[in-house]
């Protein structure tokens, strides 16, 4: 069971690093989905929207499938917070020019310095916000 | 053509988020809960994708001076480590570890309707626009205003 959740995560992660190297092979373009949905919102270039729909569909073809379990949401806070979280992403990405895949996976992995350093540190937020949610308060 | 790899990239990315376990915010926090039953497997998912697109990139995209379909290769901001990166990835990692959901999981679940990733994404939405028609002007000093390529 861990052992397949591991190998999961590992096969999922490929697939969304090969689709990171077709988009920036062929298009020219990174793969971080902050920046192009925050394009999108901006000049609605069909190329993002195209990707944004594909987003969608890939993981609704993936759970549709059964490939992947529709997760059950249970540990979400309440509207407020997921309110606040979602603002909070919205403008930190802007702010910090990348998320998870821009900064992650495609900065990280042209080893670019800036995207090491914001890795890093949205990573320590992370746990730092999740320890003080799930033991101080 | 172009329309078409874009679209093909984002069914894979989409498969890609469902199927690793990134879409599910309890295990999201659990790999960001040091302190409690940390789960680490989230972790290969930006391993995975570290470990296919760091050699194509180094093999395949940096020789090229064009993409294969001939569009230019965006261009690599200057390396460049300020207030407005530090603080932004801050303010970003704070809301991932709130709730547990980062854009991409966000949109992959779009047609899910549940209605926290819903008002997750119009509260995404917002702070990007935000940000973008306002906020920019009061956070960004006109020194560094300079519009710098958005990197993800």
């Amino acid at each position: 069971m861990m052992e397949s959740q591991w190998l999961l995560s590992l096969g999922g992660g490929m697939l969304a690093g090969l689709s990171a190297l077709i988009l920036m092979l062929f298009n020219g373009r990174v793969a971080g989905i902050s920046g192009i949905l925050a394009g999108a919102l901006q000049h609605r270039a069909p190329w993002r929207v195209l990707f944004l729909l594909g987003l969608g569909a890939g993981a609704w073809l993936a759970l549709t499938l059964g490939w992947a379990t529709m997760p059950a949401f249970t540990t979400l806070p309440g509207w407020p917070v997921v309110l606040l979280a979602g603002l909070l992403v919205g403008i930190g990405t802007r702010l910090g020019n990348g998320c998870t895949s821009g900064h992650g996976i495609c900065g990280m992995g042209r080893l670019s310095l800036r995207s090491i350093v914001a890795t890093l540190i949205f990573m320590a937020a992370g746990f730092i916000t999740v320890f003080v949610t799930h033991h101080l308060l | 053509m172009k329309l078409l790899t874009s679209l093909f990239a984002g069914l894979l990315f989409g498969l890609g988020m469902a199927i690793s376990g990134m879409v599910d915010p309890a295990r999201v926090t659990g790999f960001l809960d040091l302190a409690g039953a940390w789960d680490p497997s989230l972790a290969f998912v930006m391993g995975g994708a570290l470990l296919v697109f760091m050699p194509g990139y180094f093999l395949l995209v940096k020789p090229r001076r064009q993409s294969v379909l001939g569009e230019p290769i965006v261009a690599v901001p200057t390396p460049r480590l300020d207030r407005r990166l530090i603080g932004g990835a801050a303010l970003f990692g704070i809301g991932w570890g709130l709730v547990g959901i980062c854009p991409g999981p966000a949109l992959s679940l779009i047609s899910s309707g549940q209605p926290m990733i819903m008002l997750f994404i119009a509260a995404m939405v917002a702070g990007i626009l935000l940000f973008d028609r306002g906020l920019a002007r009061v956070l960004v000093p006109a020194r560094s205003k300079a519009r710098q390529p958005h990197t993800a």
